[in-house]
């Protein structure tokens, strides 16, 4: 134990993420079923709302952004919890190691496998909802500063809900208003990107959000998992 | 101070603190309530413009602003749970989401129902209005999680790190909203700037706030109490308290 007691930080991080990502690689239907509820979502509106250009086009960026809030909220669960089931979250708990750094580690996994597929299929959602070109950028862009602070803001919930038995219903009324705020910058961004106008602003709060979630938030992860884990 | 504050850790001495304090409490809000209300909707002048129906801002304003002051003091016990590992926070903030959460609520409806003769709508997607509802659901999670745990000290705690993300949100989100609304539809609304009160409106308005703040404070004394009762139910004193109890209601 006291030779392993020395790893140094960025060790420890691969370390983690390079365990999560293998899991994740194993079960693959994790990584493609809440990009297939993301496609499907997304086909449902169209289907609903009717097939003109220019009502899809209009509100194409809200309908996106949405469908990634709930797909993303859909894959949170694995975040902890088979982790939580087979005892590895406690020893990793009581390891001598920061929460802070595999806590990161965790989720930065959880962003590469669920955020990252999301962001490269997403251009091809906004084609099929008319999106204006002028906007592609910008939903690129607010995609990937924004579906980490979801990753970040959802990891919280899930720590604390994941010693819950029907955790999951729980776990969308905890998270999604606190999604709110990330959810107006990136379509506004879009919106304003749409009528060739200058985005950047909403890009900086968006981008302030992920570096304040990105601070703030595994020190709530670690003090929930520590609650759950009691 | 600290001497001062060091016996209300324990759960006996807050449980009879918070007994004495309710009868206090309950009286001095039954008061202001009573004359707050009577001088507010009976002899109180009728607003220039809005006439009668602008009465329900006596219920109203006091209501959102005890739904914003609650979340905040709910968060601040959290965190002084969270670093002094003090149990009996958690049971306080267990105390105070409800009543909170009802407030909201009250805010919410009273909104809507003073909307509909002033806006002609019983809904709009303002930023205040918006950021109440958001707040409702800050609200309904943290009771929710609080009802999800079986053992109530995890409950406690796990509500309370809710509590305290919450707050660090409610001004981004409160901010956000503003921002999206004046983005998507601008001068629509007819914002409430409030002008600046007649005395006569205004002295009202104070006992009625300070009312339901009294009135807010009892409840928190019974709701803690019976928390505090519930939490250590096994307790030597507790059991003390619940033979004599029993013994005068047989003596009677």
């Amino acid at each position: 134990m006291t030779t392993s007691a020395n790893l140094s930080y960025s060790k420890l991080f691969n370390l983690v993420l390079k365990r999560d990502l293998t899991i994740a690689l194993r079960h693959k239907d994790d990584i493609i079923n809440p990009l297939l509820f993301f496609v499907i979502i997304i086909t449902l509106f169209p289907l609903g709302i009717g097939p003109e250009a220019n009502t899809l086009a209009r509100i194409a960026p809200g309908i996106i952004w949405v469908a990634a809030l709930l797909s993303t909220l859909l894959s949170l669960d694995r975040l902890f919890k088979s982790d939580y089931q087979d005892g590895s979250l406690e020893q990793l708990l009581l390891s001598p190691y920061p929460v802070f750094v595999w806590v990161l580690a965790k989720v930065f996994a959880h962003w590469l496998i669920t955020g990252l597929p999301l962001i490269l299929i997403a251009p091809l959602l906004a084609a099929l909802l008319y999106l204006p070109e002028q906007s592609f950028v910008a939903l690129m862009l607010t995609l990937l500063i924004g579906t980490p602070v979801l990753s970040l803001i959802g990891a919280i919930g899930v720590a604390l809900t994941v010693g819950i038995k029907k955790g999951g219903v729980l776990l969308s009324l905890l998270v999604l208003p606190l999604y709110i705020p990330v959810l107006i910058f990136a379509t506004s961004a879009i919106d304003t990107a749409g009528l060739s106008l200058p985005y950047s602003g909403q890009l900086a709060i968006i981008a302030a959000l992920f570096f304040t979630s990105l601070t703030l938030a595994p020190l709530a992860i670690g003090a929930a998992l520590k609650v759950s884990t009691n | 101070m600290w001497k001062w504050l060091h016996p209300y850790a324990n759960p006996e001495t807050s449980y009879q603190l918070a007994g004495r304090l309710q009868p206090w409490f309950t009286g001095l809000s039954a008061v202001l309530l009573l004359i707050g209300l009577v001088w507010a909707l009976a002899f109180a002048p009728a607003d220039y413009q809005q006439g009668d129906s602008f009465r329900i801002f006596y219920i109203h304003v006091p209501a959102a602003i005890l739904s914003m002051g609650l979340y905040t003091s709910m968060a601040i016990i959290a965190f002084t749970g969270l670093v002094w590992q003090l149990k009996l926070a958690d049971a306080s903030t267990a105390a105070l989401a409800p009543i909170g959460a009802v407030f909201t609520a009250i805010a919410l409806f009273t909104g809507a129902a003073w909307g509909k003769p002033m806006w002609g709508t019983w809904w709009i997607w303002d930023a205040r209005l918006t950021s109440e509802l958001i707040l409702l659901f800050l609200y309904l999670g943290v009771i929710a999680l609080h009802n999800a745990f079986e053992d109530k000290a995890l409950a406690g705690k796990a509500a309370g790190i809710l509590a305290i993300v919450g707050v660090v949100n409610v001004p981004i989100i409160h901010y956000s909203v503003e921002w999206w609304n004046t983005l998507h539809q601008g001068a629509t609304v007819t914002k409430f700037g409030r002008p600046a009160m007649a005395p006569e409106m205004y002295w009202p308005f104070l006992l009625c706030l300070f009312g339901f703040a009294f009135m807010t404070a009892a409840i928190v004394c019974m709701r803690f109490r019976t928390e505090v009762l519930a939490r250590n139910a096994m307790r030597p004193w507790v059991r003390a308290l619940a033979l004599q109890a029993s013994e005068s209601q047989e003596a009677k």
